[in-house]
This record gives structure tokens, sequence and C-alpha cells, in this order.
């Protein structure tokens, strides 16, 4: 398997923007000491993978595993694609008009992008939720109701049963137990993510991504959250976008660092994967001298 | 939109010239006075209408048929007809636009995106809100009446041909106006574009998308034009929109207006009262429902 | 999507639930029905035209260009219709005439000179005034209001008694039943619609051009002029076109109003006929070449409506793209 440098060194367009590489090591170690080993089969097997939107290539040659029960974080600067890597999980790239995808996407063996396969099935067992909370128009109740109900459930006890534990597990239920009634636009930041989460944890998917989740709570909402995520993850696995380096550190197991290449003759960027690692290791025992300018914020 | 005032001047600054501050006081006072040219018929028309309906209108006037010749006096008879027609009429050309110019601006907005299709039918949709009314009448006409003959639905046709464009382009409006979060939370749960669509997008934007069918209501239930080639103006009750020549309000007043008879007269004063009350109930109702629903974010 | 080929098998482990399936058929269903209603509107122009000239083809097949002459006499089985040609542009150009610096100037107050407060009340005025309807308007025309205006025809018509020009514009008043009162009856309609699209072209004017002409100590007429006319000035002209292709197929108030006289002459006071009134008052009793002859007014009143309406929409269209670069 090609590194990300010997990609780079291939392509004659694509130019280093900080100091050039050392002898280059492999996107995963090879042996791995006692402590970083993976606790769980392959939830996503990420294998070669550029993303394109029409011509214009935004992230290229992406290779990671996902671990069931880890949480994963994706960080690095802005528009290194760590955003679209993770919207391509759960194929919400479709939405968008000439996205693009090559390479080897894999959920639990099966390819992700295959021929039969529908993005609607892929999105009930790989949830999202966004960086901004955008609970619908509608009460707590029927906001966290709506994944079920379109999957089929009408029955009301088996809906009420749903939605009660749903809150339970996003850390609301006894904020909101007295007005389920109530509009989701009622709800103070914080609290709307953890209904957007609660939402999406309904349809007991398999995955729940996040992009950015805490960016626009305060540091209290943000707590409860990251309280939130390492409560659940052992029943799912998390994949979790973050500009927030001690977040990082705070919440994942292991955590993959992007960053962007300049292309100097047409003046655009594209995201690659620089090195992908145990959180332990990657913050204090970086191998890649870009990623220790970064997590040590030489870089911002 | 904030207007922006003009710059306050300090004492040791000189004003503009005095012929510069003339020229701008007398455009202010154009600007204004065209503002006032226009109330004056739109006050003196209301008023005329309330003065004069006002007398004729009652319970019997307006329920009881049928519409007497013109020759009698004016507490003779109503408009029963007449105004069981406009609902008739209205109500069928409200059930035919309204759905069809829903489903129209969902594919214009959800679907069609940017595609040529979607953009031809986007701007044929805005040249044909300008079609004359009249013309709508004479299509109908020319397709249906010579072959099914005068009936309400007749004219409810026409009414809806004219009503689809509008709906058509307010809702699209409206449909723009949802956030793409809302979207995006949706089909991140599952959901195909057909039930995001249904189950987020039309709740968020349900109150501009019926406050502008209130408004479309409103204009086709003025119109005369259509309904002349497509209901033939009858003076007795219809209760069938499908078979038979009807009568409407908007009609009943064109049928009296050149009369010289006073009870024809004073019978088309009634009628245009009621006719402008109706219009303005629906418009104030879509005023409140457009102030009540139109949050959809903190 | 995916340039790779799928591998074999089905998708294993894990909750059950495979991944492959068909688009829903509700799905696909629901965008056939919403792409059929869009394209209704097409259907219905092109409907339009076909089953109205086709009606009319015997009006144009026994008349052929003499459509086009004065001479319109259902008993004597002759319909050329220049008179109510004629009668159309008249009153839809004294419609355009004073509307349209009334409705600019209605804009300008909204955009330029009242604080955001009072800019609601006029609005409502607005929409009143469009709410309106035609019949309404018509009946208060003839009833009311013309019989007033005759005696300021009258007044006009003898102060100007032989001056060259004048006389023949404002001579020779009748009833108030005209082609003038027409056109201020069409003028108070479409206000609305002039002042609204007026304002939305007017309100992409980029506010950067407006304080910069302030910051250089222009008056607000001098900043009209400079900063706001230059941008809007496309958009007006479309908006103004639509308000023509209003006016022109306004039927019934003109019905009303206009005097229902077929007759081709300049003077203003005196009683015409246009095409969508002559339409409205004659269909009645009309049958074979006389009612194809109406319906052939109408096929050409859809003609230049449409032609009209397609200009201005392009014109308010690219303007303001151009006012938001």
């Amino acid at each position: 398997m090609e590194t990300p440098e010997q990609n780079v060194a291939a392509d004659p367009q694509l130019t280093e923007t900080a100091n050039p590489p050392l002898p280059k090591t492999a996107a995963e170690p090879q042996a791995q000491p006692e402590q970083y080993a993976a606790s769980g089969e392959s939830v996503f097997d990420v294998e070669n993978v550029s993303i394109y939107y029409s011509a214009f290539r935004a992230v290229t040659d992406v290779s990671l595993t996902v671990h069931e029960n880890e949480i994963t974080a994706f960080i690095g600067p802005s528009g290194c694609g760590k955003t679209t890597v993770l919207r391509t999980l759960n194929r919400m790239n479709d939405l968008v008009a000439g996205a693009r995808v090559e390479g080897d996407v894999r959920y639990r063996g099966a390819s992700l992008y295959g021929k039969d396969v529908s993005p609607i099935a892929v999105r009930r067992r790989i949830g999202m939720v966004f960086q901004k909370p955008n609970p619908f128009p509608k009460s707590i109740y029927d906001n966290v109701a709506y994944g079920p109900r379109i999957n089929g459930e009408h029955n009301k006890g088996k809906l009420n049963e749903i939605v009660e534990r749903s809150l339970h597990q996003a850390a609301l239920w006894d904020e909101v137990k007295d007005r389920l009634g109530k509009s989701g636009l009622s709800l103070s930041g914080g609290q709307a993510q953890r209904l957007c989460i609660a939402r999406t944890l309904a349809v007991e998917p398999d995955v729940v991504l996040m992009d950015e989740p805490c960016s626009a709570l305060d540091p209290i909402a943000t707590g409860a959250i990251e309280d939130l995520m390492k409560e659940i993850k052992s029943r799912y696995t998390i994949v979790i976008v973050t500009h927030n380096m001690q977040q990082a550190t705070r919440v994942s197991d292991r955590t993959a660092f992007f960053s962007v290449l300049r292309n100097e003759k047409s003046d655009t960027r594209t995201g690659v994967l620089v090195e992908y690692g145990p959180t332990e290791k990657i913050f204090h025992d970086p191998s890649d001298p870009r990623t220790e300018a970064y997590v040590t914020g030489q870089m911002g | 939109m904030a207007a922006i005032t003009e710059p306050q001047l300090g004492p040791n600054l000189e004003e503009p010239a005095g012929w510069r501050r003339t020229k701008n006081r007398m455009a202010t006072v154009l600007m204004v006075v065209s503002f006032v040219l226009v109330i004056i018929p739109l006050v003196f028309v209301l008023y005329t209408v309330v003065v004069k309906g006002i007398k004729i209108i009652s319970w019997s006037f307006l329920t009881s048929g049928p519409i007497p010749p013109n020759v009698a006096p004016a507490d003779v008879g109503g408009i029963g007809p007449a105004v069981l027609g406009t609902i008739e009429i209205v109500a069928l050309a409200t059930a035919m636009a309204v759905p069809l110019g829903v489903l129209g601006a969902i594919y214009l907005n959800e679907y069609g995106g940017k595609g040529v299709l979607a953009r031809l039918i986007g701007f044929f949709s805005d040249v044909m809100t300008g079609v004359p009314s009249i013309v709508m009448g004479l299509f109908i006409f020319s397709i249906w009446v010579l072959h099914f003959q005068f009936s309400g639905f007749a004219g409810a046709l026409a009414l809806g041909c004219l009503m689809l464009p509008v709906v058509i382009r307010s809702t699209d409006e409206m449909l723009k106006l949802v956030p793409n979060p809302l979207r995006e939370g949706s089909y991140a749960l599952g959901a195909s574009k057909a039930r995001v669509t249904v189950t987020v997008v039309l709740p968020a934007a349900i109150g501009g998308i019926v406050s502008g069918a209130l408004l479309a209501i409103a204009r086709a239930a003025g119109e005369t034009a259509p309904l002349l080639f497509t209901i033939l103006t009858v003076t007795t009750a219809n209760p069938n929109p499908f078979s038979g020549p009807n009568t409407s309000l908007p009609s009943q007043i064109f049928a009296n207006a050149t009369s010289p008879y006073v009870g024809a007269q004073d019978r088309a004063w009634g009628t245009a009262l009621t006719l402008i009350v109706i219009a303005f109930v629906l418009m104030i109702a879509a005023r409140i429902i457009t102030a009540r629903f139109s949050r959809f974010s903190r | 999507m995916s340039t790779l080929t799928q591998q074999a098998g089905p998708a294993t482990a894990g909750p059950a639930h495979p991944l492959r399936q068909r688009r829903p058929l509700g799905d696909r269903t629901f965008q056939i029905v919403a792409l059929a209603c869009g394209l209704l509107v097409l259907v219905i122009l092109v409907l339009i035209a076909f089953s109205t000239t086709q009606q009319a083809s015997s009006w144009f097949k026994t008349e052929g260009w003499a459509i086009f002459t004065n001479d319109w006499n259902p008993a004597a089985n002759k319909f050329g219709a220049l008179a109510f040609i004629y009668g159309t542009a008249i009153t839809a150009a004294i419609a355009v005439i004073m509307a349209v610096p009334v409705s600019v100037g209605i804009a300008l107050l909204l955009t330029e000179v009242v604080p955001y407060r009072w800019a609601r009340p006029i609005v409502y005025v607005i929409d009143l005034l469009a709410v309106v309807p035609s019949v309404v308007w018509g009946l208060w025309g003839i009833l009311v209001f013309a019989p007033w205006i005759a005696n300021i025809y009258k007044s006009i018509a003898s102060g100007v008694a032989g001056i060259p020009v004048l006389d023949n514009l404002f001579g020779a008043p009748t009833s108030g039943a005209s082609f003038f009162t027409a056109g201020i009856i069409l003028a108070f309609m479409i206000t609305p619609i002039v002042t609204s699209l007026s304002r939305e072209v007017i309100a992409t004017v980029p506010a950067i051009d407006k304080e910069g002409a302030y910051a250089l100590g222009a008056t607000r007429l001098e900043m009209i002029t400079g900063a706001v006319w230059p941008h809007s000035k496309g958009g007006i002209t479309g908006a103004v076109l639509l308000g023509l292709g209003r006016a022109m197929g306004e039927t019934i108030a003109a019905a009303l109003v206009i005097g229902s006289s077929a007759t081709i002459t300049s003077h203003l006071f005196a009683p015409g006929d246009s095409m969508p009134a002559v339409i409205a008052n004659q269909f009645g009793e009309a049958s074979g070449v006389f009612r194809a002859a109406l319906i052939g007014l109408g096929v050409l009143l859809f003609a230049f409506t449409i032609i009209i309406n397609i200009i201005a929409r392009l014109i308010v269209g690219r303007s303001a793209e151009q006012g938001t670069a």
C-alpha cells in the first residue's frame, strides 16, 4: 500500500506546504505495542479513496480503518477535507452535484458504493450529527420519533418507549420530560444538539458520525456532549470531526490527522491523510513532522 | 429596509447651494404626492362601495334567490345564487390549482435545481402570470365548453389556470426559504427525497404556502372575464357545478353595472361590497398566517 | 458513483439490514408527479395557443390581412379590427404614462425615504389597491367616476378649443366613458404591480453605492439619480413592460368605461373600444365568423402580452443578476 508521501512524490503537481518529509513511515504501525491494539473488528475499511467535486480533487488517497466501539477523531486545519471524508462514510456527499468517490469504502465488509446499495439504507445504519444543531420545527417528541416513524414504527407505546430511551441516552430526558410537546426550536444550543443526538440514536444506528458537534456550543454544553460520547461508545461506533485538539485527546481512541496540499498550477487545495493512529501516539509520539507541527500548535 | 438618512451638517459647514436643496425637496414632495395620488381613488372607491352597498346588505340579500330582473327594486330577491356560484366555482378551482401548483413548485425547488427544464418551467410560470384572464376564458371555451357545455366546472378550470402560476411562484419562494440543514437532518436519518420533502420541507413552509394560496384565491374570486365564456351567467342557483350554467358575484356585478335601473345598480353595489369584504378577509387571513408561522429558526 | 466494482457476496456481519435496496417506489412516483405538474405550465400555454388559433381560423381565413383595417361591422360580415387594436394601445399607453411615475415615486418613497416603521402601512395600502377586483373598478368607474370626470372633460375641451394640437387631443368630449377614462382606471389597477416590482429592483442596488454617493455630499435626489437609477433602470423598464402587458389585458374595467364605440380618433375624451372590451361585450350574441373574430382578437391579445411578458421577464431577470454583482 502506498503511503501519502509516496503518492505525493509520484504526482508532480502537488507540492508540500510544510517541511520536507522525513524517511517515510507506513500509515499504520506494523507491530503495535500492547496498549495500542484495536479493540474490535473493523467497521469501516477505507482504501485509497479520493473524492472529487466534478474535476476538482478535494481529497486524495485516504486509507484508514475505523474500529468498532471506538471513538475515532479526524483533525486537521480547515480545508483539509476531514468533513468531506466523514460525509463519504454515510453517502451524504451524494447530495452534492458532481461529487464522486474513487477507491474502496467498505462497511463491515460490504462496499458502501456498490451498484445495488441504497443510500437510504446506508443512512439508517450510519447516522450523523451536524455542526449547527438542526432540530426540525416540530415538537421535541416528534423530532425524536421522526426516524422510527419513517422506518414504519407507528405503535404509540413503542414510540413512547423509543423516545424516552433515546432522550435518556442523550442525557436530555430530565430536562425535557415535562415538555415533550414544545417545539424543538425552543431549546438552547446545547440542548438542541443533544436533541439531534437523541434523534439520531432513536433509529438505533450502528455508527454515529459527528461533524464538529460542539463548535457552535459553549464549554459547558461541550462538556456534556463529550461525556455523552464516552457513555454511548460501548453501544455505538463513533467518528468525530473536530478542530479542537484538546477535545480529540479527551474523547477519542484513535486520531487521523489530515493536512492540505497546495496545487501550485491551479491554485487549489487538496486534502490528504498524513498520519493515523492511536490518539496517545498521535499527540505524544507522532511519526510525521507535520503531525508534530500541528499538534504542538506550530501550524494553524 | 432602513432608509439611509441624509448626513447631518455641522454649524460651520455650508448647506448645499439653494437650487440643489430645492430640487431635493421637490423630489421628496413629488414622491409623497404620488402616494397620495393612489390613496385618493382607493379611499373613494372603498367609500362609495361601502356607502352604497351597505344599504342593501342583509342576510336575505345574501342568501335568497333567484336573482330578480333588472327592473325590480333593490329589496326584492337577493344574490344567493351568485354567492353559491362563487363558492362552488372558486372552491373547485382552488382544489385543482393549489395541489398541482404546490407539486409543480416542489419539482422546481427540490428536483429541478438549475436544470434547463426547471428554468424553462420557472420562466414560463412567471410569463403565464401575465396572460390576460379573458384569454384563459376563451381558452377553456375553445377546449372544453364547446364539447361539454357551459358549467361551473368550466369556470373553475379557467380560474384554476389563472391561479396555477401564481401558486407555483409563491410556493417556490417559500420552499426556497426552508434552510438546507433541515433537509440534511432528514436525509441523515435515512429518508428518501420524497419523504424529506413531505415530512420536513412542506411542514416548514406551510404557513407561507397557505398565505400565498389565500391571495391567489382572493384574486380568482374577483375575476369576471374568464367566467363570461364558461358559465353563461344565469339568475337561478345551480348547486351542481358540473352541469348547467352558473353565476357568480363578479358576473352579477358586470351584468348589472350598465343597467339604468336603480334596483339593478343597488344590487350591483351590494354585490360589490360583498366581494370586497371577501377579498379583504382573505388578504388579512393571509397576513396573519404569514406573521404567525414564519419562524424557522431561533 | 464508485468506480470500483462490487465484491462478491452479500454484506455479512453486523446487525441485520442489508444495504441493498431498490429506490422506494413511492419516491420515484412522487418525482414523476411533481415533474408532470411543472410541465403543466408549458402544456397549458401551448394548448392556449393552439385551441384559440384553431377556433379563430375562420376569421383569419376570411379576412386575411384585412383584420388590420378599421372596418368592423358584424351585420355586414365585416371584421376589420384596427379600431380595437388602436384602442388597446391608446388606453394602455395612457395607463402606463400615468402609472409609471407614480409607481416609481412610491417605490422610491418606500426604499429611500420612509423609515422602516412607516413602510408597512404604505405597503398595506398598495396591497389594498391590488385586491380591488377589476369589476368593482369598472362599476365605480362607470357609475361614479365617469359622470364626474365628464364635466372636467367639458371644461378642458372648451379651454383648448382652437389650439391646434391640443384641440385634436382633448376636444369633442361626450359622456365620461372614453379612452382617457379607461386609461385612468387602468393606471390605478397596474400601479401595485409596477410599484412592487420596482421596489424589488431598487432593493438590489448595493448599499455601498448609495453610501458612496452620500459620502460625497450628495443630496438624496442626487444619490438616486447617481447611484440608484443606473442600477435599476433595466429592471424598472421590465416592470413598466409588465404593467403595460397588464393594462392591455385588463378586460372588465375597460369594457365598462371605454364607451364601446369602434372608432379610431385622436380625441382622447371620445368613446372608443379595445380588444378585451369588445370581446367581453359582444361575445354573447356572436356566432360563426363573428365569434371566430372575437376569439381571434383574443389570439392577438395573447400573442402581444406573451411577447411583452417574455421580454419584460428577460430584462428583469438579467438586471437583477447584474444588480447584485
